[in-house]
């Protein structure tokens, strides 16, 4: 017992050290978490499924990010309005591609089997293969090596809180998530196509009855949760390089965090991020590095083990 | 211009342009991040050989693949029922007759007669060992994920978890790991066998017992994230597992009682046998469990668990059992590869492993014995193909690109697969027109 006090007591004095530093990085991976995790949760919202392809629109939005960087910084070093515009542009160009890729795979893995009415498993294998198809020809054609983001900045401490150094890395993804997530949760709640949406997560046969164009809805569900993965995809892609593999662990833990907040849930999905990214980064004074994505995987099993319907609880239709 | 895109056949001669399109990325050669256009604009611009008749660019192949694709797709548009009903009707004499008992013996009897011959047959090395090490364990495996996938219904993703515990069992057993061995002797790989199958099984049962009561959707997610996490810690375990460098003193397997004595080389052959033993022995034990009391429970919940559940079948039983059949079949395949190739890495357990041989299971036909096996010889054969005399532009990645689109194709034009069982076709057909109730575990709001 001794042996553990004194474990538990000197790794809470690093805890206690580093937590401010560790806080600031978890609430940055937490944000982008949350971006991709509201795509999860739109998805299941209208579909009652799972899109498993997510994770490929995540990656397609950092590889277009990567391409657009590439382009337009080349090997100058930006700074000032520039940067501003940069990432403005990254996070647009990864935003538009995530949402043609999510239309595209909504088109051809399925609406197909939404028209036959197909038995969900078939659902999960065409987005598994939908989701194999696209990280691979990612790989043939921009090879299977990470490579880092030209950055449109120099990345340095911008100021610091309780000692804790906040880069300008940080920042961005800070101001880029708060007004993403403003943005849905406004265009969720108060326009037409926030309407429908909601409709269709309720009850869409009746939102059917009442002129709401399903097909449509779910198109524009998929572009909106899309546009937000491609953008979290650049925003990533900023900070850890991009390869033909980078969607399959953040898909895994948004996923996660969409589960933590209450799946169909578009708050829950957004705490749910910020918790699972602050949680996981603390828990890295616990744990050895290498064992942080078990940490993420043991809260998932956890939350759906005993609060499967996460802490917001479920339902698209209600919340928002 | 939308009342052009509205024109039914520019509609469909573009998406015929499309999809050959893709085709050709797929096939074309291979671009790289300082040139991530040259794959695209290769796959086009690129001289090739058309089908070995004459020379000319790749676009000119696959414009006029494409138009092919697009007669045969109106062809089958006006005339697919006829076609499709000319079909039945000349099979159906040679499939009511393999319903017949004394028929399906004999069939049985001639397929085990072939595959006893193959090995003299098939005398290329790299074909002997590929026989072994990428279609008999195969076999294997996708019959052992068809109980849990195809009887159960339930979607594991995380199979390549349980084959990874029947290998590391196997070292551990045989004292190729850092950790000491299990009773401290080092055993021969056949008393690893019953322990492997044995500890795979528990697995099963300690992943499956919490997780099996969650929606399918989740089911698939956690299992997937379990194949993640055994493979972290079998990368990270220095002490126990090897870490990333693994393990590769693995002895092969021996036999010696009283006068007999033999050991299993480095030949592929002697493991072609031994290994087709053990799959005749799982296909039949699979064959009668299918139509078992345990069986028709499987069948009964897949198809509308509320019901099973009223006439006093509980689900969750009966789903654990699926998976820790499947779980032991995976760890006894693991102790045959572990032991017939000597090594195991962490970095040959990963997802892609699972997908490998869930693509096996939904081409061959899901819950469909005898469509599995197949598929998982046809799909194992071609990728092996690939690997041995590879088209130009293709490399051995590439392979998951058609694994991928294989199941997306599956899914939207034969989802019970190439030889269907009856019992499946019949649900999904039932579950399409709103009659059925299958997977309502996947659709039910309940968590």
């Amino acid at each position: 017992m001794g042996g553990f006090g004194h474990y538990l007591a000197s790794h809470f004095d690093t805890l206690r050290l580093e937590f401010w530093s560790l806080f600031v990085g978890g609430v940055a991976n937490g944000f982008l978490y949350g971006m991709v995790a509201v795509g999860y949760t739109l998805v299941y919202g209208v579909l009652r499924l799972i899109n498993f392809a997510h994770s490929e629109i995540f990656m397609s939005g950092g590889f277009a990010g990567y391409f657009v960087m590439k382009a337009l910084i080349g090997t100058s070093v930006p700074s000032g309005f520039a940067t501003v515009y940069l990432i403005v542009i990254g996070i647009v160009v990864g935003g538009l591609v995530g949402a043609i890729v999510a239309t595209i795979l909504e088109r051809v893995a399925y609406r197909p089997l939404r028209r036959r009415n197909a038995p969900k498993l078939a659902y999960l294998i065409s987005a598994i293969g939908a989701s194999y198809f696209l990280f691979n020809m990612a790989g043939k054609e921009f090879g299977r090596y990470s490579i880092s983001m030209p950055q449109p900045y120099i990345n340095h401490p911008v100021f610091k809180i309780f000692g804790a150094p906040v880069q300008l890395y940080y920042i961005v993804i800070l101001i880029a998530g708060v007004i993403m997530f403003l943005g849905l949760d406004r265009i969720v709640a108060k326009t037409k196509l926030g309407r429908s949406i909601r409709a269709v997560a309720q009850d869409a046969e009746t939102a059917s009855l009442m002129g709401v164009n399903i097909d449509r809805t779910i198109a524009m569900t998929f572009i909106v949760g899309g546009a937000l993965g491609g953008a979290a995809g650049f925003l990533f892609g900023l900070g850890t390089g991009v390869v033909y593999t980078m969607g399959f662990t953040p898909a895994l833990k948004a996923f996660t965090a969409a589960v933590l907040g209450g799946i169909g849930n578009l708050r829950g999905a957004m705490i749910g991020g910020l918790l699972l990214g602050v949680v996981e980064s603390l828990s890295v004074v616990f744990v050895q590095a290498a064992y942080i994505d078990v940490v993420a995987f043991g809260i998932l099993v956890a939350v759906l083990l005993f609060r499967p319907t996460g802490i917001l609880g479920e339902r698209l239709g209600r919340a928002a | 211009m939308k009342q052009v895109l509205n024109n039914v056949l520019l509609r469909r001669f573009l998406i015929s342009v499309a999809i050959l399109a893709v085709l050709a990325v797929m096939t074309g050669p291979s671009g790289s991040t300082l040139t991530p256009t040259a794959g695209f604009t290769g796959s086009f611009a690129e001289h090739s050989s058309f089908f070995g008749f004459f020379e000319t660019i790749r676009w000119v192949s696959f414009l006029f693949l494409a138009v092919v694709f697009f007669v045969v797709w109106t062809v089958w548009l006006s005339w697919g029922d006829r076609i499709k009903s000319g079909v039945n009707r000349a099979v159906s004499a040679p499939r009511a007759a393999t319903q017949k008992r004394p028929i399906r013996w004999g069939i049985a009897a001639v397929l085990i007669f072939v595959a006893l011959i193959l090995p003299r047959v098939v005398t290329d090395p790299f074909w002997q060992a590929a026989m072994v090490e990428q279609i008999a364990v195969y076999v294997l495996l996708a019959i052992g994920l068809n109980v849990v996938v195809g009887f159960a219904g339930l979607l594991d993703l995380g199979f390549v978890a349980f084959y990874a515990i029947g290998a590391y069992t196997t070292a551990w057993v045989t004292g190729a790991l850092p950790t000491p061995a299990l009773f401290g002797i080092h055993m021969d790989p056949f008393f690893a066998i019953p322990i492997a199958i044995l500890i795979a099984m528990l697995a099963g049962i300690i992943l499956g017992a919490p997780t099996l009561r969650l929606r399918g959707d989740y089911l698939a997610i956690v299992t997937l994230g379990f194949g993640e996490i055994i493979t972290i810690f079998a990368n990270n375990l220095y002490g126990i597992t090897g870490g990333s460098q693994g393990t590769a003193l693995i002895p092969h397997f021996s036999l010696h009682i009283g006068p007999i004595k033999y050991l299993w080389g480095l030949k592929p052959v002697p493991y072609y046998y031994l290994t087709l033993i053990f799959v005749v022995l799982f296909l039949a034990a699979f064959s009668l469990l299918e139509h078992s009391r345990v069986g028709r429970s499987w069948t009964a919940i897949r198809e509308d668990e509320v019901a099973a559940e009223s006439v006093g079948i509980n689900p969750l039983k009966y789903k654990v059992m699926a998976f820790a059949i499947g779980a032991s079949t995976a760890g006894f395949a693991g102790v045959v590869t572990a032991s017939q190739s000597n090594n195991i890495f962490p970095s040959s357990f990963t997802l892609s492993f699972s997908i490998n041989i869930l693509v096996l299971v939904i081409f061959g036909g899901m819950g469909s014995i005898f469509g599995v096996v197949l598929g998982a010889m046809i799909i194992q054969t071609a990728s092996m193909y690939l690997l041995h005399s590879p088209p130009s532009g293709y490399q051995s990645s590439d392979l998951y690109i058609y694994l991928g689109a294989l199941l997306v194709v599956m899914m939207i034009f034969r989802p019970a697969g190439l030889v269907p069982s009856r019992r499946r076709r019949r649900e999904i057909v039932l579950s399409e027109a709103g009659e059925g109730h299958m997977d309502e575990v996947l659709t039910g709001d309940q968590p």
